[in-house]
């Protein structure tokens, strides 16, 4: 009886956490022919923090992410972005995928990448009027980019191509920003504007989520961490869960002395 | 005759077909600039060669429901629906299985083709006898065609046209970032569903005026044309569809005007004819201006080289370099510099000093990305920046101010 009562009250309590989270998934599977990706993860993104998505490669840290979004299909799992369905929350969300991802030599400019931001707004045949540029051009500005609006997206470098995914994920105005990968090869210069821009979309009451790879970064940038090896192996603040304890289990064998050391200094 | 075809002097049916093989021109260029973008475009060929069977086993149950086999419009649905047979046996082949979609075009196009061409020779041997027409359905031939039916194209024609400049947005996001399009929202699979039905459409509407073998030509053709004048993917659509509307308006003329010539090949020429235009001649993509800009590169390279190394007293070996310097005027015979080449030489290794202070500053980052080791400062910056620039080059490193 007692035990059937503290399941209950874990439900509902479970159900205000998801209820409240911008992005509560359950018991996603997700899986490339037999072998799975992501085995039975639960997440729960607290509202107005920066969480990073920490695992070695292969840990199915970028499979998560996008099988939240629907860009890949669970095996099973359910995605909720404040209690509602990721379908109905679509507007509220913004992606920046794998600068890889594209073909740069894609004939457009600077300036029409960060206009398919607004295609969601602009419907079939809205037409583009000089506000969605200004908007465009701002968000293109945040980013130290505007000096860059028409040239063709092949002549920029890593860095400030993927600038121009975030000004693309900017000009949507998002209240939860996910984003693969963004500072994977580069340049600081990049780098701290990208981690100044996030900072200020958290400052301003977003959410945002970021799969993250540099270890020696997550304490200067994050607030929260998730750890994933398939299965989730923590989360929680960086303070409490960013320890070496539990970094030797996300990674295994595969996390060398030497860098575990170098770490010390910022581990929670 | 030439010139009555090229302005439609040669009576209403010749006109409407000319008309209509510049909408399908128009819709096959627009179109197949989102194929050719998402880098599909030989599943056209598929869905094309995909379309005998269809249009034979179309003449042999009109034969056999007692009609005469020839009424245009059934012989195009019959087309159209082996070739959305063909098309689903190529997704199912390449997301199903292992078989890679290259593969399973080859696959299926072969295999559909092969069992037309046996039909065609059923249709052949059988009494019905005027089979007369189905070949033209290989090559094209709008010679004798009926004005029901040039209406029917003229009018698809201009509607697939219409649809693929209505979905132009979800179309160009689906090829350039299918995971960003489908993160917002966007079904690829219903995206591509739609680019599959417009190619199915073109190809259709295609099969009388261009024939189903060269049909891909029409719709790879324009926008590789295109591609070379612009970087823009608004302009490469509207190039794209002018190429191919302009292609087909002249192939359909030319073949009204003298009706032995089949009406696909001349389009087909006439838009390649178009397309090695702009591969030798395109301003920044085309292979003549590659080659010119790579040498007059090459010789500034060399020039500037050659006054570094006068600046720095060093000997210049190379014969191109030298020969550059002595023509511009900057050495004498001997290999002296003149008084010129003095001051050039100067002012070369002011604007390397320059540049070295632009690239090691964030701050300069979109002058920067233009560095060449070629291009003067002066033309990139502003004057202020450009004494702030001087201003650090008279405080060195390490020298307190």
């Amino acid at each position: 009886m007692s035990v059937e009562l503290a399941t209950l009250n874990g439900q509902q309590a479970d159900r205000t956490a998801r209820a409240d989270s911008p992005l509560a998934i359950r018991g996603m599977t997700v899986s490339y022919g037999q072998k799975p990706a992501v085995f039975s993860v639960d997440m729960t993104i607290r509202s107005g923090a920066m969480t990073a998505i920490i695992g070695p490669n292969g840990a199915g840290k970028s499979t998560l992410l996008k099988a939240a979004l629907g860009i890949l299909t669970p095996l099973a799992g359910t995605v909720t972005v404040l209690g509602k369905s990721v379908a109905q929350m679509r507007d509220h969300i913004a992606y920046v995928p794998q600068r890889a991802s594209v073909d740069w030599d894609f004939p457009t400019r600077v300036i029409d990448v960060v206009m398919m931001g607004l295609y969601g707004q602009l419907g079939l045949l809205g037409r583009v009027r000089q506000t969605h540029r200004d908007q465009a051009m701002a968000c293109l500005n945040r980013v130290g980019m505007a000096d860059f609006a028409t040239r063709q997206i092949g002549q920029l470098s890593g860095g400030q191509q993927q600038r121009v995914f975030l000004a693309r994920s900017l000009v949507q105005a998002a209240d939860l920003y996910l984003l693969d990968e963004p500072f994977a090869g580069v340049d600081a210069a990049t780098e701290t504007a990208i981690i100044g821009v996030l900072k200020g979309l958290r400052d301003a009451g977003k959410t945002v989520v970021v799969v993250h790879h540099d270890l020696s970064t997550v304490t200067d940038y994050f607030d929260d961490v998730f750890l994933i090896n398939t299965q989730v192996i923590a989360q929680g603040s960086v303070a409490t869960t960013f320890t070496q304890e539990n970094l030797q289990t996300t990674y295994g064998g595969r996390l060398a002395g030497a860098q575990m050391d170098a770490l010390s200094g910022t581990l929670g | 005759m030439i010139w009555d075809a090229l302005f439609l002097g040669l009576g209403y049916n010749a006109t409407l077909v000319t008309i209509g093989a510049m909408l399908l021109g128009m819709a096959a260029g627009v179109g197949g600039t989102f194929l050719f973008l998402r880098k599909r475009a030989l599943v056209s060929d598929a869905v094309a060669h995909a379309t005998l069977p269809g249009v034979g086993l179309a003449f042999i149950v009109m034969v056999a429901f007692g009609g005469d086999g020839r009424s245009l419009v059934g012989l195009l649905l019959g087309g159209a629906m082996s070739a959305g047979i063909g098309l689903l046996c190529v997704s199912w082949l390449s997301t199903r299985t292992r078989l890679a979609e290259d593969a399973a075009i080859g696959a299926v196009l072969s295999v559909f083709f092969g069992f037309g061409i046996v039909i065609l020779t059923v249709i052949q041997a059988m009494n019905a006898g005027r089979q007369a027409g189905l070949e033209g359905f290989l090559l094209g031939s709008t010679a004798g065609m009926l004005r029901t039916d040039a209406i029917v194209l003229a009018v698809s024609a201009a509607l697939t046209l219409g649809l693929v400049l209505l979905l132009r947005r979800p179309l160009t996001l689906a090829s350039f970032d299918p995971e960003y399009a489908s993160a917002s929202g966007r079904s690829i699979a219903r995206i591509d569903l739609a680019m599959m039905g417009i190619v199915l459409a073109v190809t259709v509407v295609g099969l009388k005026i261009v024939g189903l073998i060269l049909i891909v030509a029409l719709l790879i053709i324009p926008p590789v044309t295109a591609r070379f004048w612009t970087e823009r993917t608004d302009h490469v659509v509207a190039i794209s569809g002018l190429v191919g509307g302009f292609a087909g308006y002249l192939g359909a003329a030319t073949s009204a005007a003298v009706p032995d010539v089949p009406t696909g090949p001349i389009i087909v020429l006439i838009s390649f004819a178009l397309f090695a235009l702009s591969l030798l001649f395109a301003p920044q993509r085309g292979v003549l201006s590659s080659f010119l800009r790579h040498r007059s590169f090459q010789r500034r390279v060399h020039l500037r080289q050659g006054l570094l190394a006068l600046a720095q007293h060093q000997p210049i070996y190379e014969g191109l370099t030298m020969r550059l310097l002595k023509n511009a005027g900057l050495v004498l015979a001997d290999g002296v510099p003149t008084d010129a080449g003095k001051a050039r030489a100067a002012k070369a290794m002011l604007d390397e000093a320059r540049w070295t202070i632009v690239r090691g500053d964030q701050s300069y980052e979109a002058a920067a990305i233009l560095y060449d080791g070629l291009t003067d400062l002066e033309t990139l910056l502003t004057a202020d920046q450009l004494q702030d620039v001087d201003a650090r080059l008279s405080k060195p490193h390490g020298v307190g101010a």
